[in-house]
């Protein structure tokens, strides 16, 4: 037959990926042990990495790119998609991370950033990319680069909701208020949000950003998943809050369905019960390094 | 003249609002299923794309397996997309151990055979019988690599069908709720109306 044209790592091909994430959990995995629980609980996709957040401010040091030996042992782990982290502006990073075949490579503000004043330029890649970001703006700017997901940045290694709340609510409160804008306030709004006009417009037309947006940094518990999902996220990263629990099959497990039932409270409860004890945590007057700072 | 068509979108995990939105674009009215009881109120199904794993683990927590495959063997008809057609498959490749699927179609089915997601793509296809291209969007998609005799071949890429039929149900190796054509949603939705009307 004849052959027809194939493209590969467009921007549909690679929001296509992101939109067939929705509604799950995608948990961080820091050993192929590890990655097997996740997807023996249901997790949607793992996010390979030499240390959970909470590690990582635990030690401080430079954080960078995982060893490459580490990301290939857990892709051969498992079936579902893989994703690892490269420093924001860290571009050579990236290269390695798409030359190994990763699904997707996520720009983390838990990795010491690398450039202070640009991020990747991810319109040159095939693999897509997911970038945090605390409010509208920062989103939008993140798109522009070429991001194909947008999380809601939260403060990773916490264990704490509050600041993913935090930027849920500003995020989606100022797509709202977008939507009811009339033509000659978009252009203020770009100016106040710093972001493309274009992109602005696209918004106050469809109601909703151009890619998916999933929550991140701080998810603990199922009722912290469904809280993510109820405020609007459309999928949930957990880092810490699994492995560094009593127990991590069972509350990943729990995570999984209150993410997919988030609207159900009788389901809920019923998965939130016996779990052991979640990831102490800590509240952010005890914070010493914002992570969500990290990026511009 | 029969009531708008309710069509059923399996919503555990994947796709299932750019299905629903599709189906709503077209004249029909998407339901979200996630638990037994809405299946009540659905003349037909879609299970979209997504981790299949995640979501062969979700239809046994949610106690929707045996309902569903009640409903499909008394002639429901059903549409699967990519992780969707593999939980139709009657034999699933490449899958884990403890994957069950529904057995509603002759087909054999090969996970993520296309590659992974840098090996994902979009293309242009012939639909049997119809002249203007389909494009289409593959995600680390599934490969038929068997059929039975009952099954039709709607359309091929490279030498292997991607969209086929058998009686009642529908399976698609791409994305087809992630363009703008939904000739394919209307086919499912005709398919749904000759069911019903039979």
């Amino acid at each position: 037959m004849a052959q027809h044209d194939h493209t590969t790592g467009s921007m549909r091909v690679q929001r296509g990926l992101a939109e067939m994430l929705k509604g799950g959990v995608i948990m961080d995995v820091v050993t192929p042990g590890q990655a097997k629980i996740a997807e023996d609980a249901g997790a949607v996709a793992v996010m390979a990495l030499e240390r959970v957040p909470a590690d990582i401010r635990r030690d401080g040091g430079v954080a960078r790119m995982s060893d490459p030996e580490m990301i290939e042992g857990i892709k051969a782990a498992v079936s579902i998609p893989v994703m690892a982290k490269a420093r924001i502006g860290h571009f050579v990073e990236a290269q390695v991370l798409e030359a190994l075949g990763v699904d997707f490579i996520d720009e983390s503000e838990v990795l010491t950033p690398a450039d202070e004043a640009h991020h990747i330029d991810k319109l040159k890649f095939t693999v897509p990319f997911v970038c945090g970001a605390t409010n509208l703006g920062e989103a939008l700017r993140r798109i522009s680069e070429g991001a194909a997901l947008i999380r809601s940045k939260g403060e990773a290694g916490t264990g704490n909701i509050v600041e993913a709340v935090r930027h849920l609510r500003s995020i989606i409160g100022d797509i709202r208020k977008i939507t009811q804008a009339d033509s000659a306030e978009l252009f203020e709004w770009a100016k106040r949000l710093n972001a493309p006009l274009p992109l602005v417009q696209e918004i106050a037309k469809t109601g909703w950003l151009q890619v998916p947006l999933f929550c991140a940094g701080g998810i603990a518990t199922p009722a912290d998943a469904a809280l993510a999902m109820q405020l609007g996220a459309e999928s949930v990263f957990v880092g810490s809050g699994i492995f560094k629990s009593d127990d991590p099959a069972p509350r990943a497990k729990a995570i999984v369905e209150a993410t997919t039932h988030f609207r159900d409270a009788h389901i809920i409860a019923k998965v939130s019960r016996k779990l052991g004890a979640p990831m102490t945590g800590i509240s952010m007057d005890e914070v010493n390094q914002r992570y969500a700072d990290r990026g511009w | 003249m029969s009531a708008r068509a309710r069509i059923g979108v399996l919503a555990l995990q994947g796709a299932f609002s750019a299905h629903a939105a599709v189906v709503r674009r077209i004249g029909g009215d998407p339901r979200e299923v996630r638990l037994p009881r809405h299946l009540d109120e659905c003349d037909a199904l879609i299970m979209p794309g997504g981790e299949s794993t995640t979501m062969s683990k979700l239809l046994e927590s949610s106690k929707l397996f045996d309902p569903i495959a009640e409903c499909l063997s008394a002639g429901m008809p059903v549409f699967g997309t990519c992780a969707g057609m593999i939980l139709l498959a009657s034999n699933v490749l490449d899958g884990r151990d403890d994957q069950r699927s529904f057995v509603a179609i002759d087909i054999d089915v090969r996970r993520n055979a296309y590659g992974r997601q840098v090996d994902s793509f979009e293309t242009d296809l012939t639909l049997s019988g119809d002249a203007e291209p389909l494009h289409a969007v593959f995600i680390r998609a599934p490969r038929i690599e068997r059929m039975g005799a009952d099954v039709t071949v709607l359309a091929e890429y490279d030498g292997a069908p991607v969209l086929v039929r058998s009686k009642s149900v529908m399976a698609a190796s791409f994305h087809p709720e992630l363009t703008d054509d939904d000739r394919v949603h209307r086919m499912f939705l005709e398919l749904v109306d000759t069911v019903e009307h039979r």
